[in-house]
């Protein structure tokens, strides 16, 4: 398999990055995934070189400038994310695909931890506990969302 | 494998383990944190990163926008009649309405002991149209396509055709967002209009209701109470309709009720909302306070310290109504202050209007019925009126 261009792994952030911000009804909002963080978690896992902690941090502070109460909330999230998943590519490569969405789903609860954690210390008061619905939707989209970022690159090989 | 990576053009902070990678971006994030929440040193960066920004919200918002677009391009010939029908009854009972607002103005302004009637609190409005919404329970936000270089300014008031709708968080060149009073990070001040009573109203996290919390269980509130601004809290002007209250539960074992209200604006189906500038020296212009300014980068007025003075303030003079000790200090929380809110006082029956010692023995008649709650609304019915006009005046 060739490793991605830098210009695929962009274009993936970026259409995450806009099905993320799209304007959902309420109750579709609390189900969708973070598109963003799953895209981002595939390419740390798959690519590390390119797809590496530099792009979590990124893609992070574009979701800062977009829902972030803190400037560098989600970026320390992701860049987190990112660090577990280049950290873990060779163990969580090799998985089946339900391993792997187990991993995400630890992956996603770490991400929305670290939020709830800052939202916290910024003293913003966030209590719901819909936010953790966004870990088990993004770990069961895993399988298909992997698909669909594996698809070029596997073609191309 | 993807061991070879692409070796061109590597990013920032790419020599060195993960782990030294990590905690040099972490440590980038946090610093950003820190400059963000406490310095508010990022303000411009925050700017410019909302104008970057602001391309990919329209892009995010046209698929919405087209099929709006259309559905109305193709909207049949009956629909239109009926709605211009609608808009032209709807007018003329705006206008009878207003008719007699002249009068009711120079009125307002003989019996403050003006010369002339006082100009409208609103200065200037614009109209906004939402380009982007959130309507989670975490966030309630509002992107608008009016900023900076519309004179858009950090917390400005903005409303729609119904009431109050959130204030302006983050303002960009081109765009603003804006916190709704739905939010759950948003407080705005309300008086409740029937009585008088302030309070703060909170965001409950969905789009259809707000929190009373810090109302104590034996306040004079009922379910159909209009809340309209207070003025206190230095962003909204006073008298502008906010909610109406659906809800009251007393629990025997809480000491603070249980409220909710729904908002008058509609906050999920409105496409356009009105960003309004106020004179800062109207009666009824939002009091300015030294310190809360400094506390709106959240988008929270500093509320809290204003929900409680009242009370403690009132135990002194709260003594002559000894019998119903705890209904005190609801009738007095609502009445000293309002000498400051410039309006009621001076409409009040009693004529010494500028006393706030001498309403007060005459408000514990309300408190003596008080253990029925729904009755106080009787002996009440003076306040309701000078309020409706002033607040009528305000806008």
């Amino acid at each position: 398999m060739n490793p991605p261009g830098r210009g695929r792994i962009l274009f993936t952030a970026l259409v995450a990055l806009l099905l993320t911000v799209l304007p959902l009804p309420p109750w579709l909002d609390v189900l969708r995934p973070e598109f963003l963080v799953l895209a981002v978690l595939y390419w740390s896992v798959n690519a590390p070189r390119t797809g590496d902690i530099a792009l979590g941090f990124f893609a992070g502070l574009a979701l800062d400038v977009f829902q972030g109460p803190v400037l560098g909330q989600h970026a320390l999230a992701l860049a987190l994310v990112t660090y577990i998943g280049v950290r873990e590519h060779q163990r969580i490569r090799s998985k089946p695909a339900f391993q792997q969405a187990l991993f995400v789903f630890g992956a996603l609860a770490v991400y929305e931890f670290v939020l709830f954690a800052i939202d916290g210390w910024s003293g913003h008061p966030v209590t719901s506990p819909l936010r953790w619905v966004h870990a088990v939707t993004g770990a069961l989209l895993w399988p298909p969302v992997a698909a669909i970022l594996g698809h070029g690159s596997r073609g191309r090989a | 494998m993807a061991a070879f990576g692409t070796a061109a053009g590597r990013p920032l902070g790419r020599g060195g383990s993960p782990g030294f990678r990590f905690t040099l971006y972490a440590a980038l994030a946090v610093v950003a944190m820190y400059l963000d929440q406490r310095q508010h040193y990022l303000e411009q960066l925050r700017y410019v990163l909302q104008g970057t920004a602001y391309p990919i919200q329209l892009a995010v918002n046209s698929p919405p926008a087209a099929w709006a677009w259309i559905r109305r391009s193709f909207e049949s010939r009956e629909r239109l009649q009926a709605e211009n029908a609608r808009l032209r009854a709807g007018q003329r009972d705006l206008e009878l309405r207003s008719m007699r607002y002249e009068a009711l103005a120079h009125e307002n302004g003989e019996l403050r002991g003006l010369r002339a009637a006082l100009p409208p609190v609103a200065d200037r409005w614009l109209a906004a149209e939402i380009v982007n919404i959130q309507l989670s329970s975490l966030r309630q936000r509002l992107l608008i396509d009016r900023g900076a270089v519309n004179g858009v300014f950090k917390a400005q008031a903005v409303l729609d055709d119904r009431g109050l709708i959130g204030q302006t968080t983050h303002v960009g060149p081109w765009s603003a967002e804006v916190i709704l009073i739905t939010d759950p990070e948003h407080a705005v001040p309300v008086r409740i209009e029937r009585t008088g009573l302030r309070t703060i109203a909170v965001g409950a996290g969905d789009a259809s209701s707000l929190a009373l919390p810090y109302l104590p269980a034996n306040a004079d509130i009922k379910s159909g109470d209009l809340l309209v601004t207070s003025g206190l809290g230095g962003v909204f002007p006073q008298g502008y309709p906010v909610a109406r209250v659906t809800e009251v539960h007393r629990d025997a074992v809480q000491p603070l009720a249980q409220v909710r209200a729904a908002p008058l604006a509609h906050i999920d189906t409105d496409s356009e909302v009105m960003l309004v500038w106020f004179r800062a020296d109207h009666p009824a212009a939002p009091t300015p306070t030294s310190d809360s300014l400094g506390e709106l980068r959240s988008g929270t007025p500093s509320m809290q310290p204003q929900a409680v003075p009242p009370r403690p303030q009132v135990a002194a003079p709260g003594p002559p109504a000894a019998a119903p000790q705890p209904a005190t200090p609801r009738p007095q929380s609502a009445v000293p202050r309002e000498p400051k809110a410039a309006a009621p006082q001076p409409t009040a029956p009693q004529p010494a209007a500028p006393e706030p010692t001498t309403p007060e023995p005459a408000t514990p008649q309300p408190a003596t019925p008080q253990p029925a709650t729904p009755e106080p609304a009787t002996p009440q019915p003076t306040t309701p009126q000078p309020d409706a006009s002033q607040s009528k005046e305000g806008q």
